[in-house]
């Protein structure tokens, strides 16, 4: 019984954060940009998020006829999924962790890298050009870092000697890995913040030039599904940054699940605020920055790494 | 119960990997195969595999069948391709293909029933195959191999590079 009900507890959890992280964000965008955001709705303009989601849901769900309407409606539901999934192998605290999984760094790499169907199928099911412009742009984006998001990690993995997340946490009782990973660390980032294309690289999204781009064609609760799996994304990225680089629930006085789940705010209010503090690259510049800089700094940090460790031995 | 999940996952694959064929719709197709990746992962994950599961969703599923689901959606022609494609392809015409495949089928059948039978009688334990341990097989008996895999991988990055590189004027 306790197996079942934990999960379900973290998912209902997750789910109300991330639908809470939409009114955070435009709140605190607010106040960096010096307005006020969303605050007629209840205290601070908390009951915001139940406002839009009576909204999101009383909408038409339309699906237009010139779609592949399988594969439209399936589409969002693979980014939920796979987001929710990969909350499986986060070790939360000692004691909360859903699967302790021994390749759960793998499984996290295997989950991100399909997410990227639920870009691709919405752009090509939604059959309009803008939607097509902007999945081929998710899709190249996120093959691209994708490939040194999973060689940034394996620096961490030579010094924790393990692909388990649980062991890699506690490899880093005396020192947190972004001391001897800060590449790896800024690598990593930036490939999280390209996978659940945000701002500053939200190009397949881009409003000013494509539209909406892949969820042009979504309304109602569909729409909504890939605005919760963006912000499930972040979470999760936020999370990972936490369990790889800066000890996961360990630090001093307080509890750990309290430490994992401040430090993980931290990362999730800093990918807000560089939402508001960078501008957008052109499409061309990203795909160049990717392969031409963040791929040899990647394979760099990986060749130095590995020979520390033979030293070191 | 490792042998019923087993069961149901090679009847996924083996039906996702059937239904690839007759689909007209390019990406349909594709999206089939995908599913077959991932029950293979599945069939890795439960013969103790779980790096090879990983790597084939990782490699398979997530690179190399995006990468071709990115072209077919590049060069999709709509509903006139569609037609095109159910002019060209009748069920009829896979009927030789269908009775030779099962012939090699039954042949495989044949071979593997001895075994079968054999491992039914003794369920050995599960034999979990760690990361450890296909490095040290890759980069002890297996090097040559990983190093040719290598060279072929060189190649082909040099040739996509070449076909891929601007046409530049030659100065005459």
């Amino acid at each position: 019984m306790h197996e079942l009900v934990t999960p379900l507890i973290i998912l209902l959890i997750l789910l109300l954060s991330a639908a809470t992280l939409t009114w955070v964000e435009r709140r605190i965008l607010g106040f960096w940009q010096d307005r006020y955001g969303p605050n007629r709705v209840g205290p601070f303009g908390l009951l915001q998020v139940v406002a839009d989601m009576i909204k999101l849901f009383t909408k038409e769900d339309w699906i237009p006829p010139f779609a592949d309407k399988v594969i439209f409606v399936i589409a969002p539901m693979i980014v939920m999924i796979m987001m929710l999934l990969g909350f499986a192998i986060i070790p939360f605290s000692p004691q909360l962790q859903i699967v302790d999984f021994d390749n759960g760094l793998l499984f996290f790499l295997a989950i991100s890298s399909l997410s990227v169907y639920s870009v691709m199928l919405a752009g090509f099911s939604s059959n309009s050009k803008y939607a097509l412009f902007g999945a081929l742009r998710a899709t190249a984006q996120m093959i691209s870092y994708e490939v040194f998001m999973g060689l940034s990690l394996m620096g961490v993995v030579i010094l924790s000697g393990s692909f388990s997340l649980r062991e890699i946490v506690e490899a880093q009782s005396e020192q947190w890995f972004f001391i001897p990973q800060i590449a790896a660390l800024g690598i990593f980032m930036i490939a999280g913040i390209a996978e659940s294309h945000r701002a500053p690289f939200d190009l397949p999204e881009a409003e000013h030039e494509i539209v909406a781009g892949f969820h042009t064609e979504y309304s109602s609760m569909k729409f909504g599904m890939f605005f919760i799996g963006e912000y499930l994304g972040v979470i999760l990225i936020s999370a990972m940054i936490v369990t790889l680089f800066f000890g996961g629930w360990q630090g001093p006085l307080l509890p750990p699940l309290l430490w994992f789940l401040l430090k993980t705010s931290a990362f999730v209010l800093f990918f807000i605020l560089l939402r508001a503090a960078t501008p957008r690259p052109r499409y061309d510049q990203l795909m160049a920055f990717g392969w031409k800089y963040m791929l040899p700094l990647a394979l760099l940090n990986l060749l130095l790494t590995g020979a520390y460790r033979l030293w070191t031995q | 119960m490792i042998a019923v999940l087993f069961y149901i996952a090679a009847a996924v694959a083996l039906l996702s990997a059937v239904l690839t064929v007759p689909r007209h719709n390019a990406v349909h197709a594709l999206l089939y195969l995908v599913i077959t990746m991932l029950a293979i992962s599945l069939i890795f994950f439960l013969l103790g595999a779980a790096f090879a599961a990983a790597l084939q969703i990782i490699v398979y599923a997530g690179a190399i069948m995006v990468l071709f689901v990115f072209v077919t959606m590049m060069l999709h022609q709509g509903e006139l391709s569609i037609r095109q494609e159910a002019q060209l392809y009748r069920p009829s015409q896979s009927f030789g293909a269908i009775v030779l495949s099962i012939v090699l089928l039954l042949e495989t059948l044949y071979l593997l029933a001895p075994v079968l039978i054999e491992q039914q009688a003794t369920a050995s334990a599960l034999n979990v195959i760690g990361a450890k341990q296909i490095g040290l097989q890759l980069f002890g008996p297996y090097l040559l191999l990983v190093e040719i895999a290598a060279l072929l991988l060189l190649t082909a990055l040099i040739g996509a590079f070449h076909i891929a590189r601007r046409h530049q004027e030659i100065p005459t």
